[in-house]
C-alpha cells in the first residue's frame, strides 16, 4: 500500500495542463462531465491501491 | 385452474387442539408456510423434534416472486432432503448479459467452479420451491415424523411469556389458543407477528416500486440473464428478463417510487411496455403481473425471547442480488441445530444468542450488498447518475470498469467472523475460504461428494492427520470424517482446505460451518472448541 503522491510529480505540467483543456475544447458541459467522469476512473483504475485512492478522495474534498 | 398456485395444497382441517379441554402446549410453533417456515419445520421434524406450522392461507405462492436460488441455499435443500428435485427441474444459467441504453456494453460467464454438487444458481419458481417443500413434509409425515402444516390458521394475537408462547389462533371454523415452547415468526416481511409485539423494522430506508411479470413465450431469447440500465423501453430505470422452468419469462421493470400502482398493474399498459421490450410481433401470455414494494431494513434484534425472527420477517433487502428467500434459508440452517441442542438440554439458551450475532452479520452484509447494487441502478443525484454512465461506457470498451457495473451482487453465503462460537485460526497458512466462521465449500471426493458427509452434526474432518474417531463434549456427539489428499484427484480438497499445510482436522458445525481448525488433532483444543461453538464456553 503506497501513500499518495502530493508532490510534483507530472513530468511537464504545463503541457499536461494544456492536454486536459483540449480535451475539454468544445464540448457541452454535460459532455464534459461525462470526460470527467471517465477520467477520473480511468486514473483510479491506473492506481488501484485502495489507501492512495481514499488519500485521493480526501485531498480533493474541498477544505471548510 | 390448473396452476400450482391456485390449488390448495394445505386445505382446512379441524385440529384435536381445537376441540382440547385447556391449550395444548407444542415445542416448537412456526408462523408462515413460506420457504423460510417450512425449510425451519423440515429441518426440526428430520430430527424429530415435534414441530406445527400454522399459515393464514392454504396454498403456496402466488406468482412466482423468488426465482433465483443459490448454492448455499441448494446444498441446505439437499441436507433437508429435497435440493435435487430443486435443481433437476431448475433452469440452470451462466450468461450474462448487460445492456445501455440500446447497446450491449458486455457480456459475462459465471465460470462456476468445478467439483461442487450443486449449481452457483438455478431459476425456479417460488411456487415450486415451496410444492417441493410441501412434498418433503408429506414425505415426512408418511414416515411418521412430527409435523403438521394447519392451513387457514391465522395467528390473530400473542402473548409472551419466560418460557413459552400463548397464541390465539383463528380458523375458517373458530379460534382457540395453543402454547409453543418457542415460536419462529417466517411470516413475511409485512410479517403480522412483528406487529404483534410491536417490535421494531428499521435500518436504512430505500423504497421503489418495480413492476414483475411472468409471461409465457415460445421466444427464441437464450437461457441467460439479460439486464438493461436505462432502456428507450423503460427510460431513466432498469429491467431484467430471467428464463423460468415451463417457458416461464420472468421480467422485472423498475418503475420508480412516485407511481399510481394500480394503473401500473392493468393489463392496458403492461402490455404496451412489453411489447417495446421484447418486439412488436412477439407472441406471449400474461401469466401474472405484480407490483413489489421493497425497502431495505432489519430488526434491531431477531430473537425476542421465546419468539424468534427469519427471512423477511427479520430483514428485508432490495431484490438485486437475489439476497431474500436464499439469506431466510441461511437464517433457518443456522438456527435450527441451535434450537435442538437447547430444546434436548444440552446447550444453554445463551447459545441462541449466537444466532443473532451470526445472522444480524449475514443480513447487514446482504443490505450492504444490495443497497449498493440500488445505488448504482438507480442514481440518486445528477453526479451520481454521471458516474455510472461513466463506468457503463467505459465498460464497452474496457474490461477495467466491467467489475463497477453492478446489476445485483448475487448471493452468496456470509462468513461468521468474529462469531462468538469460532475458535481462532490455528491453521497456519490456512485457506481464508475455509477459516472458522465460513461455510464448508463441496469437494467431489471418491464415492460422491463431501458436504452431505457433513450434514446435520457435528463432525471432525481430518486430512492425513490422526484422530479419535468419535468423541463425546458435554453431551455433545463429535464423528469423524477420515480424508486424504491422495484420494484427492481434482485437488479440491487440497486447495479448498489444506493449502500448503501438509494436513489439518477441522471442526465441523451441524450447519456446515467451520468452528475451528489446527494441522493436528489436540484433544484438549477441540474439545473446548466444541464447548465454545455450543454456547458453553
Amino acid at each position: 500500500m503506497a501513500d499518495l503522491i502530493l508532490t510534483p510529480n507530472i513530468d511537464g505540467p504545463d503541457d499536461f495542463y494544456a492536454d486536459l483543456l483540449a480535451a475539454h475544447e468544445g464540448l457541452s458541459k454535460e459532455e464534459s462531465d461525462a470526460l470527467n467522469a471517465r477520467l477520473i476512473l480511468v486514473l483510479a483504475n491506473h492506481i488501484g491501491d485502495r489507501k492512495a485512492l481514499a488519500q485521493a478522495i480526501t485531498a480533493a474534498k474541498a477544505k471548510d | 385452474m390448473n396452476k400450482i398456485f391456485e390449488i390448495p395444497l394445505y386445505a382446512y382441517e379441524r385440529s384435536p387442539d381445537q376441540d382440547a379441554p385447556a391449550p395444548v402446549r407444542h415445542p416448537v410453533v412456526v408462523i408462515g408456510a413460506g420457504p423460510i417456515g417450512l425449510a425451519a419445520a423440515i429441518d426440526l421434524a428430520q430430527d424429530d423434534v415435534p414441530v406445527v406450522v400454522l399459515d393464514d392461507n392454504d396454498k403456496v405462492s402466488f406468482g412466482s416472486r423468488a426465482i433465483c436460488f443459490a448454492k448455499r441455499p441448494l446444498e441446505i435443500l439437499d441436507r433437508l432432503g429435497c435440493g435435487h428435485e430443486m435443481v433437476e427441474k431448475g433452469v440452470k444459467w451462466d450468461v450474462g448479459k448487460v445492456f445501455f441504453d440500446t447497446r450491449k456494453v458486455f457480456e459475462f460467464n459465471l465460470l462456476p467452479e468445478d467439483g461442487h454438487e450443486f449449481p452457483a444458481f438455478i431459476n425456479l419458481q417460488q411456487y415450486y420451491f415451496e410444492e417441493y417443500l410441501v412434498n418433503r413434509v408429506r414425505q415426512l409425515q408418511d414416515a411418521g415424523k412430527p409435523i403438521e402444516i394447519r392451513g387457514q390458521n391465522r395467528v390473530e394475537a400473542i402473548g409472551t411469556h419466560d418460557d413459552h408462547v400463548k397464541l390465539e389462533v383463528a380458523t375458517p371454523e373458530d379460534s382457540y389458543t395453543l402454547e409453543a415452547d418457542w415460536l419462529i415468526a417466517c411470516d413475511g416481511a409485512g410479517s403480522p407477528t412483528r406487529r404483534m409485539l410491536g417490535l421494531d423494522f428499521v435500518g436504512r430506508v430505500f423504497e421503489d416500486n418495480f413492476l414483475i411479470a411472468d409471461v409465457v413465450m415460445e421466444a427464441d431469447f437464450p437461457t441467460e440473464r439479460w439486464f438493461w440500465f436505462d432502456p428507450p423501453f423503460n427510460r431513466g430505470q432498469s429491467a431484467l428478463l430471467h428464463k423460468q422452468p415451463d417457458g416461464v419469462w420472468r421480467i422485472d421493470l423498475q418503475l420508480g417510487w412516485d407511481i399510481d400502482k394500480e394503473e401500473e398493474k392493468k393489463p392496458e399498459n403492461v402490455i404496451p411496455r412489453l411489447k417495446a421490450m421484447l418486439g412488436e410481433d412477439v407472441e406471449f401470455e400474461l401469466e401474472w403481473v405484480s407490483i413489489y414494494t421493497f425497502q431495505c431494513r432489519r430488526m434491531e434484534k431477531f430473537r425476542h425471547g421465546r419468539v424468534i425472527f427469519a427471512g423477511d420477517a427479520a430483514h428485508q433487502v432490495s431484490p438485486f442480488g437475489a439476497r431474500g428467500a436464499n439469506s431466510g434459508v441461511q437464517d433457518t440452517d443456522n438456527l435450527v441445530w441451535k434450537l435442538k441442542l437447547v430444546i434436548e438440554g444440552k446447550a444453554p439458551e445463551t447459545l441462541l444468542e449466537s444466532y443473532d450475532t451470526e445472522r444480524i452479520h449475514g443480513a447487514d452484509e446482504n443490505i450492504l450488498n444490495s443497497t449498493r447494487s440500488t445505488d448504482f441502478i438507480t442514481p440518486k443525484s445528477e453526479m451520481s447518475r454521471i458516474l455510472r454512465d461513466a463506468v457503463l461506457d467505459l465498460a464497452e470498451e474496457h474490461d477495467f470498469a466491467r467489475p463497477l457495473v453492478n446489476s445485483g451482487r448475487l448471493s452468496v453465503p456470509c462468513t461468521y467472523d468474529g462469531s462468538p462460537l469460532n475458535t481462532a485460526d490455528a491453521l497456519e497458512d490456512g485457506p481464508a475460504r475455509t477459516r472458522p466462521g465460513a461455510p464448508c465449500p463441496d469437494a467431489p471426493l471418491v464415492d460422491g461428494f463431501l458436504l452431505p458427509k457433513l450434514a446435520g452434526k457435528f463432525t471432525l474432518l481430518t486430512i492425513d492427520a490422526d484422530a479419535p474417531d468419535h468423541f463425546e463434549e458435554s453431551g455433545i456427539e463429535v464423528t469423524r470424517l477420515a480424508l486424504s489428499v491422495k484420494d484427492d484427484k481434482s485437488l479440491a480438497l487440497k486447495q479448498r482446505y489444506l493449502g500448503v499445510a501438509p494436513s489439518a482436522v477441522y471442526l465441523i458445525r451441524p450447519d456446515q460451518h467451520v468452528a475451528a481448525r489446527r494441522e493436528s488433532w489436540n484433544e484438549n483444543i477441540f474439545r473446548t472448541a466444541v464447548r465454545r461453538a455450543t454456547g458453553q464456553e
